[in-house]
């Protein structure tokens, strides 16, 4: 009998999705354009949320009071990411963190630079939990959440 | 009322299969049948326990599931949360139409993409994934905040992952088979600073099958029947901003497991646990929420020895997750290991203790957003 084989069939599959953005959230992307950053207030509860959503997840209740927040926050907490994955764009290493606005009462993810990542004990040594950063504007905008390139800390 | 028992087991091994993901089910569910004596038509129905696209590379899955699993000519469905098609199995019995039910979950995760490319897509096109957001992304934030807010070290949290590879050296169907020291955990590849390569679970193939029947019909089935005695899930909101990662949705869900099952003193009443921690911290942090330890003592429980294959309450005595990772079916694994223990079934990763009530957890989403907690007795 022959030796047992492990044949395989590979394969790779690229599909088209068109999701739509809905109001409240393209609203959101088109205030990006602007350089201004803004959340939606519960009538209810009272919390800011951004990114924004229609409705407040926890009342169930809709939100239509638009409320600009701070392009200034704190890291509530970050990840120096140092691992390449598939599909993924974005060049290692490069900080995720969440940050809180100030004015707002959710985290908001994004990226963390605008400092030298390529080592990571300097790096430790400048984000921190409860540190300060600030928006860093791109300077072409394309009505989505790149248009802030990404937050920097603040001296 | 009625009660449902899990009656048998059967699981196949969690390193990579040449064989087709088809006849790779085949195997485990054929193995189960076997040893209940049942044929194939006997079966009640079938709840299956399986991701379609981004797990298995096709488009509605189950319908490729359904011939391996015996479900021809048979009521089916199916959950991507294994934990959930097992509850779902069991509502079938409970609700008295069926006297049987196999509950089966499988995937090949050699065959397709990392866990990383994969959780991605959990998140959102708009505000997620642009930014690089994964699964495990998410966990090294809220690792961050488990240490910094209590004070756990990230030696403490290594410990998990030594003590679960550790404990997968005795279990012959483990993926990752490989005696770690501390050391070894500390100085593997910071890939999400503070998370290091082996302090994140691997991807793994893997098929787990249980069976599922009335007490009348349990009884005739099998000597040692393992009962259903607690049930508890709670979701969190999806995206992790509106969260504190730290205060999730696992202690809502284990006091409605606890209510349902009678428990109050989880520590004292739990003999063994089977926790999902496809990172090793998470483990820590599971447990404080599952009430083994006090919020922030995880470091302290595990510098205890109280978790280990010897101590008080052993957790993951399998290896857990960390040591086999077949993504959507790692919850029924963990139903299956703790079954395997009251059984006193589970080899040579029987804990020493006696196990009269077992503890089955399973997880999913970014940082906890899903949590499921099951209780088994004898």
């Amino acid at each position: 009998m022959a030796k047992e084989e492990h044949r395989i069939v590979k394969g790779q599959v690229m599909v088209p999705y068109e999701v739509a953005l809905g109001k409240t959230w393209s609203m959101f992307y088109d205030f990006l354009k602007e350089e201004k950053i803004m959340g939606k207030k519960c009538p209810q509860c009272s919390r800011v949320l951004v990114p924004p959503r229609s409705f407040c997840p926890r009342c169930f209740e809709d939100m239509d009071e638009w409320v600009e927040v701070s392009q200034e926050g704190i890291v509530e907490t970050w990840v120096y990411v140092n691992m390449p994955f598939f599909a993924q764009e974005l060049k290692i290493p490069f900080i995720s963190a969440q940050i809180r606005l100030d004015g707002s009462d959710t985290g908001f993810i994004h990226q963390v630079a605008g400092i030298d990542l390529t080592e990571f004990e300097k790096v430790r040594e400048i984000v921190k939990l409860g540190g300060r950063v600030k928006a860093v504007w791109s300077r072409e905008k394309k009505g989505n959440i790149l248009d802030i390139a990404y937050f920097e800390p603040v001296k | 009322m009625q009660r449902v028992a899990i009656t048998h087991v059967a699981q196949s091994s969690g390193m990579e299969s040449k064989e087709s993901l088809m006849d790779f089910t085949y195997r485990v569910n054929k193995e189960i049948l076997d040893k209940a004596g049942l044929k194939r038509r006997e079966v009640g129905c079938i709840v299956a326990g399986s991701a379609d696209i981004f797990h298995s590379g096709l488009s509605c899955a189950n319908a490729f599931d359904w011939d391996g699993i015996g479900a021809f000519l048979k009521e089916g469905s199916r959950a991507e949360e294994s934990a959930f098609s097992f509850i779902y199995g069991c509502m079938r019995i409970l609700s008295g139409r069926y006297e049987t039910v196999l509950v089966t979950a499988l995937v090949k995760g050699s065959e397709n993409p990392d866990n990383d490319p994969i959780t991605s897509f959990y998140g959102d096109p708009f505000y997620l994934r642009p930014v690089g957001v994964n699964e495990s992304v998410v966990a090294a934030m809220q690792m961050r905040q488990y240490l910094e807010r209590y004070g756990v070290t990230e030696e403490q949290c290594a410990k998990v992952a030594v003590k679960n590879l550790g404990n997968a050296l005795f279990n012959p169907y483990a993926d990752r088979k490989r005696r770690v020291s501390l050391e070894d955990v500390m100085a593997s590849e910071r890939v999400y600073d503070p998370l290091k390569a082996l302090e994140c679970a691997p991807k793994s193939d893997g098929v787990v099958a249980v069976l599922l029947a009335s007490e009348e019909r349990a009884k005739t089935l099998s000597k040692k029947p393992v009962w259903l005695s607690g049930y508890g899930c709670s979701m969190d909101h999806f995206h992790p901003g509106d969260r504190d990662l730290l205060k999730g949705q696992l202690p809502a869900a284990a006091q409605r497991a606890y209510k349902m099952a009678g428990i109050d003193d989880p520590g004292k009443q739990i003999d063994v646990a089977e926790v999902c921690e496809p990172y090793a911290f998470q483990e820590l942090l599971w447990c404080e929420h599952l009430g083994f330890c006090g919020e922030g003592q995880g470091g302290r429980w595990i510098d205890s020895g109280m978790p280990l294959m010897d101590g008080a309450l052993p957790v993951n005595p399998s290896g857990g997750v960390l040591a086999t990772n077949p993504y959507p079916a790692r919850g029924l694994y963990r139903i299956a290991e703790a079954a395997l223990q009251i059984k006193e079934e589970a080899g040579e990763h029987q804990v020493g203790k006696k196990v009269r009530t077992a503890l089955a957890h399973s997880t999913h989403g970014f940082g906890g957003q899903c949590h499921s907690v099951v209780i088994l007795s004898a």
